[in-house]
Order: C-alpha cells, then sequence, then structure tokens
C-alpha cells in the first residue's frame, strides 16, 4: 500500500533527572545522514527548554494553585496556566522548526503534545529520493 | 454528520459526559454516594446547628460554613470530574516500533527465553524499572501505573478512589474533599496525617504501600524523586504548575497527518497533485520480505503472545532492521 508507508522514527522521554518532560538528545540511527547532528540536537534541546519552563516552580505557579484552591479551580476557566502557555510556544517552535529545517529535508517533526508528551515521533517523508 | 471526537473512540473503562468535557470511572455509584452524604449532612447542619451558632458563637459562622462546603464539593467534583494524568496509548505506529526493538533484542539475547519487557534506566542516579504495559503498548513511564479499574495507564498513580470515582493524582483535591466533609471526624486526623507525610516524602500511596523505596528491598533503596526535605517536596507537590489533559479528548478525530503529508503536502490542503512518493519507489523500498514479516507481525498480534516466539519472527524482524528500519504496520 502506497498509502501507509511514510517511516517514522520515535524519540523517547529521558528520565535520567526525574520525571519531568525531557526528551533524548541522542540522534536516532534512522535518521543518521538525513539531518545534521546539530541541527537535530539543537531542536531537541529547544523542545526540552520550553517543556522545563513550562514544568518550572516558579511564583506564577504558586498563585496559580492559590487561586485556583481558593475558587475551587474555577479560575482555571479564566486564566491561560503557565503550562499552557508553554505548549503553544511549543506548537510555534515545532511548527518554525518543521518550516526551516526539517519539510526541506523532507522530514516532519510532530508536535509532541500529540502523542501525550511520550515521544517525539519524527516522519521520514520521501523514503525514496534519499 | 459532524465528525467524531477522540473521547468517542477513547478504549479504557471511562464514562463521559458534557460531550467529552467531563470523565468518570465507569462506576460512578459511591461517588454519587459521596456527593450526598455530603449534601445531607451539610443540610442538616445548616438547618439546626447554624441557627444557634448565629445568634450564640458569632455571626460569620455560616458563611464560613457555606465556604468549607462550596469548597468540599468543588474539590470532590474536581477529583471526579477531570483527567488524572492518563497517559495516552500507543498509536499503531508507535507500538509497532516499541515491538521491532523488543524483538530485536529478542534475537540478541542467547538464552532460550526472550528477556522479560523491561527496561532499566536512571533516575537521579536511582535505577528503575520500566515495565511494558501490554494493553496501553508503551513503557510506562516512572511512577505510572496500570489501573485496572479504568484500564488506563495512570502517570504518578496513586490510588483508585471509588469514593470520588476517579484515580487521584497527588494533588491534594481528594484529601481537601475529605478533610472538609463534616461527617467524617474520625478518619480526618489519620487521612491527614497519612497525606501530608506521603506530601512531605513526595511519594505516592501506591510507592507506599509497595514499599518501593524502602531500604528493604536494599541498603542503597531511596526515593530518587524527593526534593531532599520537607519543605521541598511540599513546595514540589502543591506548588508545580497546573498540568493539562494529554489526551485532548474534545479534539475531532483526524486521519494520521503523515497521510496527507505523504501525498507532497505539509498540512492538509492540497495543491500539488504530484505525489511526494510514488508507489514503485515505496515498493523497491520495501521488497517481499518486508510483506512477510508484516503478516507475522499480524498474525503474531492476533494471538496476543505474551512472549514473542523468538525462533520465527525475531530472525526475519532482524533481517529486515539490517536492511534499515521497517515499517511493520502498513496495513
Amino acid at each position: 500500500m502506497a498509502q501507509n508507508t511514510v517511516m517514522k522514527v520515535f524519540v523517547q522521554r529521558d528520565y535520567s533527572r526525574g520525571t519531568n518532560c525531557r526528551f533524548m538528545t541522542e540522534m536516532p540511527v534512522e535518521l543518521q545522514g538525513k539531518i545534521d547532528d546539530q541541527k537535530f540536537l539543537h531542536t531537541i534541546q529547544g523542545i526540552n527548554e520550553i517543556m522545563d519552563d513550562a514544568e518550572r516552580i516558579s511564583v506564577g505557579s504558586y498563585f496559580e494553585n492559590c487561586l485556583g484552591c481558593l475558587t475551587g479551580y474555577l479560575s482555571l476557566l479564566c486564566f491561560e496556566t503557565q503550562y499552557d502557555k508553554c505548549l503553544k510556544r511549543l506548537t510555534e517552535y515545532v511548527n518554525q522548526q518543521n518550516a526551516n529545517v526539517y519539510v526541506p529535508q523532507g522530514l516532519m517533526v510532530i508536535n509532541p503534545m500529540e502523542r501525550g508528551l511520550r515521544v517525539i515521533e519524527i516522519c521520514i517523508l520521501n523514503v525514496g529520493s534519499r | 454528520m459532524s465528525p467524531k471526537r477522540k473521547w468517542e473512540n477513547f478504549p479504557g473503562r471511562n464514562k463521559f459526559y458534557l460531550n467529552g468535557r467531563v470523565i468518570m470511572a465507569k462506576a460512578n455509584g459511591v461517588c454519587i454516594f459521596t456527593a450526598v452524604l455530603i449534601l445531607s449532612t451539610s443540610a442538616l447542619f445548616f438547618a439546626f446547628d447554624c441557627p444557634y451558632l448565629y445568634d450564640h458563637v458569632s455571626p460569620v459562622v455560616p458563611f464560613i460554613a457555606i465556604w468549607f462546603f462550596l469548597f468540599s464539593l468543588g474539590a470532590l467534583a474536581r477529583a471526579a470530574f477531570i483527567d488524572p494524568g492518563i497517559v495516552p496509548r500507543a498509536s499503531l505506529d508507535e507500538a509497532a516500533y516499541i515491538e521491532k526493538h523488543i524483538a530485536l533484542e529478542t534475537s540478541q539475547s542467547q538464552g532460550f527465553r526472550p528477556p522479560a519487557r523491561t527496561r532499566d534506566i536512571t533516575v537521579n542516579g536511582q535505577s528503575v524499572k520500566l515495565k511494558y504495559c501490554f494493553t496501553c503498548k508503551i513503557f510506562r513511564p516512572p511512577r505510572a501505573s496500570h489501573c485496572s479499574m479504568c484500564d488506563n495507564c495512570v502517570d504518578r498513580f496513586d490510588h483508585h478512589c471509588p469514593w470520588v470515582v476517579l484515580l487521584s493524582e497527588d494533588k491534594g483535591s481528594f484529601v481537601d474533599a475529605v478533610k472538609e466533609s463534616p461527617a467524617r471526624y474520625p478518619f480526618i486526623l489519620g487521612l491527614t496525617g497519612f497525606h501530608s507525610y506521603l506530601v512531605a516524602s513526595n511519594q505516592t500511596t501506591n510507592e507506599d504501600i509497595k514499599g518501593t523505596f524502602s531500604s528493604r528491598r536494599g541498603q542503597n533503596n531511596y526515593n530518587p524523586y524527593s526534593k531532599g526535605s520537607v519543605w521541598a517536596n511540599c513546595v514540589d507537590v502543591l506548588c508545580a504548575p497546573l498540568r493539562p489533559s494529554l489526551l485532548d479528548l474534545r479534539g475531532f478525530i483526524v486521519p494520521d497527518p503523515s497521510d496527507s503529508a505523504e501525498r507532497g503536502q505539509y498540512g492538509s490542503v492540497a495543491t500539488n497533485q504530484q505525489p511526494a512518493m510514488p508507489a514503485p519507489i515505496s515498493q523497491t523500498m520495501y521488497p517481499a520480505p518486508t510483506n512477510t514479516s508484516v503478516e507475522n507481525n499480524d498474525t503474531a498480534e492476533q494471538k496476543k503472545p505474551l512472549i514473542p516466539d523468538t525462533s520465527n519472527h525475531g530472525d526475519t524482524l532482524k533481517q529486515d532492521s539490517d536492511r534499515g528500519l521497517v515499517k511493520l504496520s502498513t496495513v
């Protein structure tokens, strides 16, 4: 079936520093020769930094919790949480990386949020041309 | 017909209300009982005790009581109605990818029996075993556990609480719900104490009961998730940013983006009808042996073996993996 022959590679989570969301910076074997090592590393580190920001304990997150607790978490309907803001940034970042780096190389990074932040899925689109 | 939303095809044993905004466990009778208990005891309090207390103690009592009442209901609603941190199951492609890697490991191992489906990782210097979940087709993240009642893997699994129907995460809303309900003072001190201990040591009920970090399991066993001090753990558990659900229950079911991408598109709108990867090329990329392995894998999946058959599939998969990545889930 020609329809479903896109190869997919999955970058796994890196739990070495705890359960915060981080991804492995090692390049999967299947991507070697398809993308520059440094560019790949840069993308993953970018995603990791955004997720670090999302999960950072800050004054903002403290007040989010306090306000939520006092209002029976109705405040969540009115304010965008720190995490949601960072997820928006993540979507922008992934789209921008795709447009500038990955799609010209015949690759596509799927927003890790669409895979439940468990993996970064990278599609190899034009398998035949390389 | 409007497109289906994701909750309509959700694989776990859950009930959904309000078009996917509310998620509950299948058996929610006890939870309704909890709500009725809170409502009835509060009603009795407001009807009989409150007027006396208003007159003889202080006029603020009813207001504090109303706040407590609303707060406990709110905490109960939040605990019962929202996603407790369910880890989404693997997509077909991801499951196939993991399966291929496991098959590769199996073919490399020398013993008669394939190695157990676990992965050893190190978390903050402590080694942790990740177990493979045969239902969700993933290696469970550390601290996650599969809930037998809801049939989902839940991140930072604490326990499935029938009183609030969903698995409580660590967020303390369950504690609040119990603490504030006026009917159960004898339990309150015990539960408050126990949960404060859990928060202060950054453990879940599950980990505490199993003794995951108990020193009986080994001299150097410690909790790798602990931040070091009671204070830091409390901050970590109570002040961490609120995490959104990972399920996207109200999202629409769309076909895999790679399907449209394959037709030469990034995004969904087609302007170029020329396929980026014509069929003949893909056939040269995936010759006959791959197809047989796909079939093998399929039959293997149908039988759902707990232990993959090393002799057959291991070899074909190894050949394929030597050639490069194999797409196992082409069907």
